[in-house]
């Protein structure tokens, strides 16, 4: 079995090709350049370093959302493209859930955050009960504040990691009421190899989508659905 | 030796249209698939770049494949695949350029950008054959007002455009001004043909030294003043008058001006495009002074003057056979001048 993982929810642009319980190839890049001049030109060095076929890969996996909406467009119209063309099945992979899963086997709670701005994160929580991974909150976009409440309930000690800890980390620290902890440099960032890691699970529960139908999880409504909400209130 | 048909796929999503076409030779539209939003954006009274953004994505694939199927042909048998990369939305263009890469990449087809200006002077070859470069083109959108000679294929020398509004904005905003709302174009185009044009005289601006260049403010301003002034004295307002003489003023200087150009080049071919092109008075009152003045006009049918994809498959055919290809970095370009590459 064969994934192809896409990964663009943020500043990193990421591609990985997941081959049979291995990564056979991974190129991740956290800089400035826009993902639509990244994302395409790593699947094309990945493609010819390997000269992996493109129709041996079975399914492509995406990182879905939340995260920059104009990042999650360039990845899922990229997805969208390649399973369109390759006509082969897209997996929708929540991108706060492929975060933890890469932090396999902590024995802490994992709590990515992405910043969202206004004072919010995009967040869920989870954690490993050995090598089994579970979710204790669905990726959501909250209030910084009321994560910490909801961490404050919980009886473990908490990881977290993602581009928000930079933003919230004198929060997160000032709010907490025990020892935090912060995932290090290798995987606190969003990665293309744990979205297709997690698409093989995905895949072998036959959750799939068809290249048409996908489209991304952006958890917020735009402002201006947001205004005309508030107004329609009013 | 006979040439090798070419086809290609096109993808347009700039604006508020997600659009794919299959296009032979440059001049034979196979499909031509719009997935307009119009309405959705209505609600907002102009288009709001994010839910553009969001309706593309979730419609692309679909006009793809619809494209595809109603010209009846696979991705295989398709020889490049062409997309509109600037200027527009950002975001919206994004989704179109992702996609056509992606598809292009994975097809392992030739992938040519094209300019959306570009485009719609070529939606005028579609409908007619004997239509060639070099020729007078006016440019009216809602984001462009050019006065252009198209040397060849896809080779253009600016002569004139608007120093502010495009004529297509000034239209919008008017239409917002007298509650008509959005699209502005087609809503005063309707309006005005229950109103005397001669009822008000608004501003003809000239731009003083520059005889092809526009300016679409004044007269924009000058109908929000009318209005400003009528409500203040408590005046009653005749909405089809001001749309009749708003776009009588607008559509006097467009003539003026090209049919002004078209003589002073030496060119016997006038073509317009653009969605301002669709309006009704500029056809009637253009083809009148080209008549006069013994000058061809070409002008799209109206699916072609608005957004849409066979246009960007027909530029893209000419630019394929200059042999222009992107590389898998294309990236949007919201401000892309035309000409530039």
């Amino acid at each position: 079995m064969r994934i192809l993982g896409i990964e663009s929810s943020s500043l990193v642009a990421s591609i990985a090709i997941w081959t049979d319980d291995s990564i056979t190839a991974e190129y991740t890049f956290n800089f400035k350049k826009t993902h639509s001049q990244t994302l395409l030109p790593m699947l094309d060095e990945i493609i010819k370093m390997t000269e992996i076929p493109l129709d041996t890969i079975d399914a492509i996996a995406v990182s879905a959302g939340p995260g920059s909406f104009t990042g999650l467009r360039i990845g899922s119209a990229t997805a969208k493209g390649l399973g369109l063309a390759m006509k082969k099945p897209l997996i929708h992979i929540p991108t706060i859930e492929a975060m933890a899963y890469q932090c396999f086997s902590s024995s802490y709670v994992i709590c990515p955050i992405m910043d969202a701005r206004r004072n919010q994160v995009y967040t869920g929580i989870y954690k490993y009960d050995g090598e089994k991974f579970i979710t204790i909150m669905n990726q959501t976009a909250m209030d910084i504040k009321d994560l910490m409440d909801t961490v404050n309930g919980l009886e473990d000690e908490v990881m977290f990691l993602g581009d928000g800890v930079p933003v919230y980390k004198e929060t997160i620290e000032h709010l907490s009421k025990q020892k935090c902890h912060f995932a290090p440099s290798f995987m606190n960032r969003q990665r293309a190899g744990a979205v297709a890691a997690l698409g093989a699970n995905y895949f072998l529960e036959g959750k799939i989508e068809s290249a048409m139908e996908h489209q991304p999880d952006y958890l917020r409504k735009s402002q201006a659905e947001r205004e005309l909400e508030e107004k329609n209130k009013e | 030796m006979e040439e090798k048909d070419i086809y290609i796929l096109a993808i347009e999503s700039s604006c508020d249209e997600t659009a794919a076409a299959v296009v032979k030779n440059g001049r034979e539209v196979l499909s031509n698939v719009i997935s307009s939003q119009i309405d959705l954006h209505t609600l907002y009274g102009g288009v709001v770049p994010e839910i553009a953004s969001r309706k593309h994505i979730e419609k692309i694939n679909q006009v793809v494949e619809s494209a595809l199927n109603e010209a009846n042909m696979t991705l295989e048998q398709i020889d490049a695949i062409g997309v509109t990369y600037g200027p527009g939305l950002v975001g919206a263009l994004l989704v179109g350029v992702a996609e056509a890469k992606a598809i292009a990449f994975a097809a392992n087809k030739p992938l040519v950008g094209v300019h959306h200006i570009e485009g719609h002077v070529s939606a005028n070859f579609i409908e007619n054959l004997d239509l060639k470069p070099p020729f007078m083109c006016l440019i009216v959108s809602g984001g462009h007002t050019h006065l252009v000679v198209v040397k060849d294929y896809g080779e253009f020398e600016i002569i004139g455009k608007t120093r502010d509004d495009a004529a297509g904005e000034a239209f919008d905003k008017v239409a917002r001004a007298i509650g008509l709302g959005y699209p502005g174009g087609p809503k005063i185009d309707k309006a005005s043909k229950e109103g005397n044009p001669n009822a008000i005289p608004f501003p003809k601006a000239k731009v003083e030294g520059s005889p092809y260049d526009f300016s679409f403010s004044g007269v924009k301003s000058a109908v929000l003043n009318y209005l400003n002034r009528a409500q203040m004295t408590g005046e009653e307002v005749n909405y089809a008058d001001i749309a009749a003489s708003f776009q009588h003023a607008v559509v006097d200087v467009l003539v003026e001006k090209a049919i002004l150009a078209a003589k002073e080049y030496g060119f016997k071919q006038l073509a317009i495009a653009g969605g301002v092109a669709c309006n009704t008075t500029l056809r009637a009152k253009m083809k009148e002074a080209c008549d006069k003045n013994n000058i061809t006009l070409y002008y799209p049918s109206p699916i072609y003057c608005t957004d849409n994809a066979a246009m960007i498959g027909c530029a893209a055919y000419y630019e394929y056979k200059k042999g222009v290809r992107h590389g898998w970095d294309l990236n949007a370009v919201p401000n892309l001048k035309l000409g530039e590459r």
